[in-house]
């Protein structure tokens, strides 16, 4: 691997306008994956010398022909004692224009949870096609999954195209064949890009043996795609996650809602109104420690305060009048299972969404997906670990929330096991 | 139309302030365990912003090894009286007196290990069910791994290949009696983002962060400073050096770096063009490849 340094992140000047990009990636063993975040993180300067060290030595002693990537994200005693990913892994590298969190999930179907996981906070799927073998299996699952859990951006990275003569013909076929299938899917935007991770093709610097493409490497495409827009600007929506009352001398009758901005731009003076009293106030302050602020959009974590003395606790949310969310205990989701135990039909759940706790019982599950060919599965009703399945639930308290496809905080659940307190399914609102 | 996005120290601030009021909310008895090194120093400076104007509403817990650096404990006490927060300390001394624990001999005797037991018993003893580290998923390929909300069992154990899966910012705090969480605030940071985040926050840190002259030798590779706690066989040289640490734990397992960044700026810019992580000075992650994760498997933090 070459080394290139062109991407030092400069130290002081500037950092104040970097942003934050958090991207996932799913891939087996054998598609280059690991190469390419090794890749990444090496040309970026994110590899330190005593982990190169490390992994070297590992290698040998494993018998690996070549320095294992690999090793350098799995991290557990078992993952690198059995040669698997088991987990999803975080990396972090940064240039000069963002930092990048990159959530590793395995590719195999047995691990779908992770890469529910791992895609459920990303704002960029990053899929792995092997040139060689066009879109298979894997790979519709993968793109399932990202558009199933709302990733704004998906790029697909073509790869091992030195190994098809860096074919033009071989790489517009494949994102035909792509474009087709995720036609089929709600995805804002997708890319595609030809690569060789192995000899840096269009990853950092752009390809020579590909003078036909004229679109951008991986890099500059992670370091530009505009990310602004990811977050719901339009319904305000303020879940209440803790209420601060000092009882100090100096902050007598202050009382505070704190919490993160999960949709929307709030001002004081603003109107609003508190779920589920109904009860409207205006804002008088958005404070923070900093000092009070103009405006507050998602996802910042801020303290509003209201004009009027109103009984407001954890689980709450205020909203704008005229921009009120859905209010229901019967809710339509899509579902993932977590737990090797099934879902248990006509069971009770304890559920997490926003900052309420309450608890369901799982009503009907209309269908199952084949993740692989999006076929609808209507005669088996049995929800087991990995599956995805479209489900009825009835809670036992009305909750605030938005379409998932709209808003991703206020459209998202977990669902606990009352005897275990394990996470065992995450839910995306469907109506 | 207007662009509303907020640069990566402001949103990842967001999600730390956000994880810290979490736990607040879903635990009745948390504490923050505070070694007075740069990342607890940022979770704790961040704390004070998650509740700001109220007072941070859980003690600050120092599991003391009794091997410190001088400046640490001076720096810890000054802090937190400036934060007003309750401080309670955990005594690796007060375990070994009392037998819990036996102490290791030899050249590289360190309490490093030990902490563990005495970080249990008081957790036991105070009866926390939530603990607040400021671990970070970069420092270690074990903690790449960690969760936000990571659950221990009745023994303090961590179970790496049973983890609560954790999606969204939807944290599942749930246990039963006697079982206790460990939360990470700042699993997204970086080192690089903590030194920025202390020069733009301008936080105060303890002194041996900066370069400064001290009386040091080497061992296997890396710079020790001359302490009591330390045995220096007789060929290891003495000599002064101009060093920074760029980690500050237990005397006897934290070495330093040759460096003249006496500035934040000049650390800033050392950690930028730095060859190594800043856990290849720490010698208790040599002994084994995998030694991170048994330590954390056994309730380290």
């Amino acid at each position: 691997m070459t080394t290139q340094t062109k991407n030092i992140q400069e130290p002081v000047k500037g950092y104040l306008d970097m942003e934050l990009l958090r991207f996932s990636t799913a891939g087996s063993v054998d598609d280059g994956k690991s190469t390419l975040i090794g890749r990444l993180l090496y040309d970026s300067k994110s590899i330190f010398e005593d982990q190169i060290q490390a992994i070297e030595e590992s290698s040998k002693r494993r018998g690996d022909e070549n320095v294992n990537l690999a090793l350098l994200t799995d991290g557990l005693r078992a993952e690198r004692e059995q040669g698997i990913t088991i987990d999803v892994a975080y990396r972090y590298f940064a240039t000069p224009k963002r930092k990048f969190i990159i959530a590793d999930t395995p590719g195999h179907i047995q691990y779908t949870r992770n890469m529910v996981t791992g895609a459920s906070t990303s704002n960029l799927s990053l899929i792995l096609v092997d040139a060689r073998k066009g879109l298979i299996e894997q790979t519709s699952r993968h793109t399932f999954i990202s558009a199933l859990l709302g990733i704004p951006h998906i790029v697909f990275c073509i790869n091992k195209m030195d190994l098809v003569d860096y074919s033009e013909e071989v790489f517009e076929k494949i994102k035909a064949d792509l474009e087709a299938f995720a036609s089929k899917l709600n995805v804002k935007d997708i890319r595609f890009i030809p690569i060789s991770a192995l000899h840096g093709d269009n990853v950092v610097n752009k390809s020579e043996n590909m003078p036909w493409y004229q679109g951008e490497t991986l890099l500059y495409l992670l370091e530009n795609i505009h990310i602004g827009s990811d977050q719901n600007h339009i319904d305000c929506r303020f879940p209440v996650q803790y209420v601060i009352r000092p009882q100090s001398t100096e902050y007598h009758d202050y009382r505070g809602y704190a919490g993160r901005i999960a949709g929307g731009v709030f001002k004081p003076g603003d109107e609003v109104v508190v779920l589920p009293s109904g009860f409207s106030s205006k804002i008088k302050s958005i404070d923070t420690y900093d000092g009070p602020l103009d405006e507050a959009f998602a996802p910042m974590s801020v303290t509003l305060t209201l004009e009027d003395d109103i009984d407001i606790s954890r689980g709450d949310m205020i909203v704008r009048p005229n921009n009120q969310p859905e209010i229901s205990q019967d809710i339509d989701l899509m579902v993932c299972w977590l737990n090797e135990k099934p879902m248990h039909l006509g069971g009770k759940y304890a559920v997490k969404h926003t900052t309420n706790d309450v608890r369901c019982i799982i009503k009907d599950v209309k269908y199952k997906v084949n993740i692989n060919n999006l076929h609808r599965i209507e005669d088996d009703k049995t929800v087991n670990m990995n599956d995805i399945a479209r489900i009825t639930m009835r809670t036992t308290k009305p909750l605030f929330y938005d379409r998932y496809e709209r808003n991703r905080n206020t459209g998202s659940l977990i669902i606990i096991d009352e005897a275990t307190n394990e996470t065992v399914g995450a839910g995306m609102i469907v109506e | 139309m207007k662009s509303y996005t907020l640069n990566h120290l402001k949103e990842l601030e967001a999600e730390s302030i956000y994880v810290l009021r979490e736990v607040a909310a879903q635990f009745e008895r948390p504490a923050l365990l505070f070694s007075g090194g740069k990342d607890s120093i940022v979770v704790a400076h961040l704390a004070r912003k998650a509740f700001w104007p109220a007072k941070i509403p859980f003690p600050l817990v120092h599991i003391d090894t009794g091997h410190n650096f001088p400046e640490t404990i001076e720096f810890r006490d000054r802090f937190i009286n400036d934060l007003g927060a309750q401080l309670i300390v955990g005594s690796v001394q007060k375990s070994i007196d009392e037998g819990k624990v036996v102490e290791e001999k030899g050249y590289n005797a360190s309490r490093n290990a030990l902490q563990t037991v005495t970080l249990l018993d008081t957790i036991e003893e105070y009866q926390f069910d939530a603990a607040i580290g400021g671990a970070r998923r970069d420092e270690e390929k074990a903690r790449a791994k960690e969760r936000f909300f990571s659950h221990r069992d009745e023994f303090g154990q961590w179970d790496p290949k049973n983890q609560r899966p954790e999606l969204w910012n939807l944290f599942n705090g749930r246990k039963h009696m006697g079982e206790h969480f460990r939360v990470f605030p700042i699993s997204n940071w970086t080192e690089m983002d903590i030194w920025q985040y202390i020069l733009h926050e301008k936080i105060d840190i303890p002194s041996l962060y900066l370069a400064h002259e001290r009386e040091v030798f080497v061992r296997n590779g890396v710079i020790m400073a001359v302490t009591d706690f330390i045995k220096k066989r007789d060929d290891e040289e003495v000599m002064v050096k101009k060093v920074r640490f760029r980690t500050i734990g237990d005397a006897t397992c934290t070495g330093a770096v040759e460096s003249d960044a006496d500035t934040l700026e000049k650390i800033i810019e050392e950690v930028a063009a730095a060859r190594e992580t800043e856990r290849g000075t720490r010698a208790d992650d040599k002994r084994s490849e995998a030694a991170m994760e048994d330590r954390k498997k056994q309730g380290y933090f």
